[in-house]
């Protein structure tokens, strides 16, 4: 098997250098709402063009006061996950009364990403993570190369383009949970009309100051009745 | 054959591993193919971890083997310190760990199946790259493209064993039909409670698909049969 050599080869060159992904997720969309943080994600992991495995997690709860949504290859997600789980046992094992909120949960993540990234070997995938701790929420986002920021609200990959745009237009302070989760949904729509890699499965998760709640996978209905949809060419026939 | 660096690499084989009521049935074809040769014709891709954990293996027959390879040294060492079976669990998180850790030299996608004493049966899909995901059912190779379709339909939760094993060996079949970097025969592994059967399927054996022929062994016999002949 032939590899793609970047550089200058070191003794150990590409015993380590990510190239491209495999089993990838799409978009995370995220939102400050009044009583803490909703993320929203499809359950979906695509193999290139095929949409292979149609059940896979990805938000997971990080402590007890960060959720962490992946988008980017599942098995460097998965890897994440461990590193964290490491991050949080030894956190806890102090038993002083202290545990590490989002905001030193995101700075950590950002640190490993821009780390891997100076070595040319990405842990390939786009995070968002948020969460509240003693009422105060928090929502950034951290990618494979190290760009990270916090705002009201984030997305990754097509979240970006198509989610953004609606939440800057329709986002509002202290937004009760229905009005969030109708939002958010609003998102998720337009993500499944438009973004190729989506499927109609998708799962809400919720972390306030009393925990976090993982709401069961669910589908949305989409709408075809637009006359247009039925008959495109109408009063145009031979036209596309 | 020209690889395109940009899109996961298809697999010759044809794998698929899935659950039922008190164990797992994995299943595989048999084709070993280099390039348009097919350098043997009857291959085993079932290959045994413990006595409890199979793996079913696709891609580089190089790498999958090396991989099964190591995995079943560390778990005959893992099984003596912990003095009982391993579960399918750690068998096929040690798949990942060398899989992830070697992402950018391997090329495998293999299929942990097996049964221990807590959980029962257990699938679990460790595709290119290192991702695991366990999953009531798994399909893999380059075959399982033309299955996703047939399984999305066929697929029932709380099958009987011989509704399992049925199910795998249709299913490989018809990959086998239409993909060819599949063929030969179809073999099963069953693993339950009480142990492990292999079992062999030829091609005498499956019911023939659309526009496939009756096999004969000779015109001769055709052309001085009783019957009339049909178009």
């Amino acid at each position: 098997m032939t590899s793609v050599q970047g550089l200058v080869a070191s003794p150990d060159a590409d015993s380590q250098r990510t190239l491209y992904p495999y089993v990838t997720g799409t978009s995370v969309v995220g939102v400050k709402y009044k009583d803490g943080i909703l993320l929203a994600a499809d359950t979906g992991a695509s193999y290139g063009s095929t949409l292979r495995y149609k059940s896979v997690e990805r938000i997971k709860a990080i402590g007890k006061h960060s959720l962490l949504g992946a988008s980017g290859e599942i098995s460097d997600f998965q890897e994440i996950l461990r590193y964290l789980d490491e991050l949080i046992i030894y956190d806890d094992m102090w038993d002083d009364g202290n545990s590490l909120g989002p905001k030193e949960v995101h700075n950590y993540l950002n640190r490993v990403m821009y780390n891997r990234r100076n070595k040319f070997n990405p842990l390939w995938n786009s995070l968002v993570l948020g969460g509240v701790k003693n009422g105060e929420k928090y929502l950034g986002t951290v990618n494979m190369i190290g760009v990270h920021y916090e705002d009201n609200h984030v997305a990754t990959g097509f979240g970006n383009h198509l989610a953004r745009p609606i939440l800057r237009d329709e986002w509002k302070e202290d937004m009760s949970f229905e009005d969030a989760v109708k939002l958010l949904e609003k998102c998720m729509l337009v993500l499944l009309y438009r973004d190729r890699s989506a499927i109609n499965k998708m799962q809400i998760a919720k972390i306030t100051d009393e925990g976090t709640t993982f709401y069961p996978a669910y589908s949305l209905k989409t709408f075809w009745g637009f006359s247009s949809f039925a008959n495109p060419t109408k009063g145009a026939e031979g036209s596309w | 054959m020209d690889l395109n660096f940009n899109a996961p690499h298809s697999m010759g084989t044809t794998i698929v591993g899935v659950t039922y009521n008190g164990g797992v049935v994995l299943g595989a074809d048999s084709r070993t193919s280099t390039g348009v040769y097919v350098a043997n014709r009857a291959s085993d891709k079932i290959t045994q971890l413990t006595d409890n954990v199979y793996v079913c293996r696709s891609g580089s027959a190089a790498d999958s083997q090396i991989v099964s390879d190591y995995v079943r040294y560390f778990l005959h060492q893992h099984t003596i310190q912990l003095g009982q079976p391993a579960t399918v669990k750690v068998a096929a998180n040690l798949i990942r760990l060398l899989s992830y850790s070697n992402k950018n030299m391997l090329e495998t996608g293999l299929i942990v199946g097996g049964w221990d004493k807590y959980v029962g049966g257990k699938i679990y899909s460790v595709p290119l790259g290192g991702t695991i995901l366990e999953q009531p059912f798994a399909i893999g190779g380059s075959g399982s493209a033309y299955l996703y379709g047939f399984f999305d339909q066929a697929w029932k939760e709380g099958m009987t064993k011989d509704e399992a094993e049925k199910l795998v060996v249709k299913a490989v079949s018809l990959a086998i039909a239409r993909d060819g970097a599949s063929g030969g025969v179809v073999r099963t592994v069953i693993i339950d409670s009480e142990g492990v059967t292999r079992n062999f399927y030829p091609g005498e054996t499956h019911p023939l698909w659309h526009e496939e022929l009756e096999p004969t062994t000779s015109l001769l016999d055709i052309l001085s049969a009783p019957e009339p002949m049909n178009t």
